[in-house]
């Protein structure tokens, strides 16, 4: 028998060997540097499950409780690595459990590829059993989509996939394989893709456009940079950092921007949007010029577009160029891989430093801190705050830790309030906002970053989306520490039901059932705190733990969070209570 | 803005699938598709959509910019009617009685330039191409008659301007051999 190092040799350059489409599929993940999928046999899947056990000492395979928490747990690893993540699954209901992962993939941009079995090519359109149209289904929601009916097709396909997730905007791409080719034979050899003649990943980079951008911005009085996750994706985090202290630019974040910039630089003024700072939203509408990183103008960043930086010159850096203008008019567009042009803009810009702009931020910051943060990270009132509990978290974890946050109240108050010192360690569902997306993305990012601290923190109402991954940390004994902030209420909802529906809270409050129990049930660790006084060490003994740990922290129950802007109201319109 | 009626073009590989996800692309939008045209292009094996949507050029240039982002759309581009040369073709199906009773008819098909294609006993069939309104004037004539089917084909139309396909997929075969 051929040993198992054969067996993974680099088929590249060697002839072409005969082997069966399933293994074809594995050999095409280990050319792509894959050796994690994540995944969920089922009938129409088998012939490659069975190639991943003959293959598992190359192709680590997760056993994910649900087809969902494969595609957030590869999710969480691509955004903490930057590599694509891969998940699988089998036809019908297999394939149907992916949708929800690729629609947040796919608004957030998250490089990832699916690989679903489908019923048996001459059985396609006869409702076999567990057929389901899955490429109708994932059209909208992936960058790209291809049904495999023969064998032979794989190489180049996988191949086209991988590229295609990765390059340009990044994006998931699903690979819908036919059980017949899964079976078949072929002349295996691969390949990889570097381009596909329909498909321009960057746009080219007009010179003058960044020579117009530079002498705007050396021109502006009061500028204002608001990155997003572009700069992550782009690894432009060197390159924003040099024009922000270079030409002395206050510099704020969208939710997923979070992370590119260090929390403490000085010039890091904070998050735009719905529930961010108050300086960076009231100012959006006092800069002279707007300038644009790597973002894409979500709705919840700008509010109500017709009062959105109206006053300011528009600078638009960005690769999609579908993005131009969609939501925002801009008056310079620059195109291209933001790392690439902000490399070109650098020698141009003129150092300099706004001090009396900046000076506006923190006059700003200050009445924040007054009435909305000093509150809730230095409560004096009885109740828990979920703000404290990030503090907490700060401190024990030295601001190293990678946070995974769900969907709601605490998201909000995670991303105000973690901070960070490195890049691609702020992992949420920006887009499309998928409760029950933190708990299966938690694996994956710490499976993709094994030696950091990765800690996820999540809603009591969320956690049980996605409960059963609890059956996943406990069997591939991932050590991720989960946060429940627990207000025993869908509290997001409940927010907007007191400020907006008179407090009609219909339908979010949750009779939860004992989480610490449920915990110790998969052996995790798990602890309850009710008091202040017993935060701090939790959260200690939480982050020195070796192992998984579950800390539920019971929270005031219908805490709001603040600043927000009303949907539909101006960024300047933002209410501090 | 203005709504106005939009020629666009587009530039394709053939591939199964590709027509559903350029529908996605007006339907996630809610935005009526009026007329769709799919055929070969002037280019070995590239495809051309051409599809007739009546909206602002605002939404017609957020579409465009959605389309050309597919992987396997090569290129695409919207024109308004002044900037091509359009047609629709469409054929009628009319009882052979009336040409032999109503004399009318014969004038009608003369003037409207349109031809017939088929002759039996029992029907005939008229074709007509050429603008939407020559068309629906010629249904309104024939209409009284009674018509035995009649059916009209998505709008076909060149472009006055460039489009530079050709070029584009030269630069890439440059590219990467
Ligand atoms: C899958 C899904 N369903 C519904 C929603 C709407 N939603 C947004 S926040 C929220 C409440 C979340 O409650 P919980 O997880 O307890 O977090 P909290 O807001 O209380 O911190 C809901 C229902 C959603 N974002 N995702
Ligand atoms: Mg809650």
């Amino acid at each position: 028998m051929e040993t198992l190092k054969e067996k993974t040799a680099s088929t590249t350059q060697a002839t072409t060997i005969r082997i069966s489409g399933a293994e074809a599929v594995i050999r095409c993940l280990l050319e792509e540097g894959v050796n994690l999928v994540y995944g969920y046999p089922g009938g129409a899947i088998m012939p490659i499950y069975d190639e991943l056990y003959k293959f598992s000492d190359h192709l680590h395979h997760v056993l994910t409780r649900h087809e969902q928490g494969a595609t957030h747990a590869a999710q969480g690893f691509a955004r903490v690595t930057g590599e694509v993540g891969v998940a699988m699954a089998t036809s019908g209901p297999g394939a149907t459990n992916l949708v929800t992962g690729l629609a947040d993939a796919q608004i957030d941009s998250t490089p990832m590829v699916c690989i679903t079995g489908q019923v048996a090519r001459q059985l396609l359109g006869s409702d076999a059993f567990q057929e389901t149209d899955i490429v109708g289904i994932s059209t909208p929601v992936t960058k790209w989509n291809y049904q495999i009916t023969k064998a032979s097709e794989i190489p180049e396909i996988m191949a086209k996939a991988f590229y295609i997730a990765r390059s340009g905007r990044p994006g998931p791409v699903l690979i819908d394989i036919t059980k017949n080719a899964q079976f078949d034979e072929l002349d295996f050899s691969y390949e990889k893709c570097n381009g596909i003649r329909s498909y321009k990943p960057k746009p080219e980079i007009d010179l003058s456009k960044i020579s117009a951008a530079a002498e705007m911005i050396n021109t502006a009085k009061r500028p204002m940079i608001v990155f997003g996750q572009g700069i992550i994706l782009g690894q432009a985090e060197e390159e924003l950092k040099a024009v922000v202290e270079k030409a002395g630019i206050p510099a704020a974040w969208t939710i997923l921007g979070l992370s590119a910039l260090e929390s403490d630089h000085p010039l890091n003024v904070g998050m735009v949007g719905m529930h961010g700072n108050y300086a960076p939203n009231v100012l959006t509408n006092e800069c002279d010029v707007l300038i644009a990183l790597g973002m894409r103008f979500d709705d919840r960043v700008t509010g109500n577009l017709n009062t959105y930086a109206r006053q300011a010159k528009v600078i638009h850096f960005e690769i999609d160029p579908a993005e131009i203008d969609k939501n925002v008019k801009t008056d310079i567009a620059v195109l291209g891989d933001v790392k690439e042009t902000l490399e070109l803009l650098l020698p141009l810009l003129e150092p300099n430093s706004h001090n009396n702009w900046l000076e506006e931020f923190k006059k700003k910051d200050a009445i924040e801190f007054d009435k909305v943060i000093k509150n809730d990270l230095f409560p004096e009132k009885e109740g828990l705050t979920m703000g404290e509990v990030l503090g907490q978290i700060n401190r024990a974890s030295n601001h190293e830790a990678v946070i995974v946050s769900d969907v709601g109240q605490h998201q909000m108050i995670a991303c105000r309030y973690a901070k960070f010192r490195q890049s691609k360690s702020n992992i949420t569902s920006g887009g499309l906002g998928t409760m029950g997306f933190a708990l299966p993305a938690a694996i994956g990012a710490k499976m993709g970053a094994p030696d950091r601290e990765v800690v996820a923190i999540i809603g009591d109402g969320g956690y049980q989306m996605t409960i059963q991954e609890l059956g996943t940390i406990f069997q591939t004994r991932t050590p991720v520490k989960i946060v429940v902030l627990n207000n025993d209420f869908l509290g997001m909802v409940r927010q907007w039901q007191q400020l907006f529906f008179d407090k009609r809270y219909a339908s979010t409050e949750l009779t939860n059932p004992d989480f610490v129990t449920i915990a110790q049930g998969y052996n995790i660790n798990a602890r309850r705190v009710t008091k202040r006084e017993d935060l701090a060490a939790a959260v200690d003994e939480m982050i020195a733990s070796k192992e998984a740990y579950f800390l539920e922290v019971c929270v005031e129950k219908e805490d709001n969070v603040f600043p927000m802007i009303p949907s539909g109201a101006s960024v300047s319109d933002i209410r501090l209570s | 803005m203005e709504k106005k009626t939009f020629t666009i073009s587009v530039y394709s590989e053939n591939n199964v699938g590709l027509l559903n996800r350029i529908s996605g692309i007006f339907l996630k939008r809610h935005i009526n598709i009026e007329s769709l045209n799919v055929s070969e292009s002037e280019i070995e094996n590239v495809f051309r959509f051409v599809i007739v949507v009546h909206t602002t050029e605002n939404w017609v240039k957020r579409i465009v910019g959605q389309l050309e982002k597919q992987i396997d759309v090569i290129r695409a581009f919207y024109h308004v009617d002044k900037e091509t040369i359009y047609q629709e073709s469409a054929i009628f199906k009319i009882s052979s009685d009336l040409f032999f009773d109503e004399g009318q008819i014969e004038t009608i098909i003369k003037d409207s330039n349109s031809s017939i294609v088929s002759v039996s006993r029992d029907f005939f069939v008229i074709a007509k191409t050429g603008r939407r309104s020559e068309i629906q004037e010629l249904y309104d004539e024939l209409q009284p008659f009674g018509i035995m089917q009649f059916v009209r084909s998505g709008r076909i139309s060149v472009s006055k301007p460039q489009m530079k396909i050709s070029s584009l997929l030269q630069e890439f075969q440059t590219i990467t051999h």
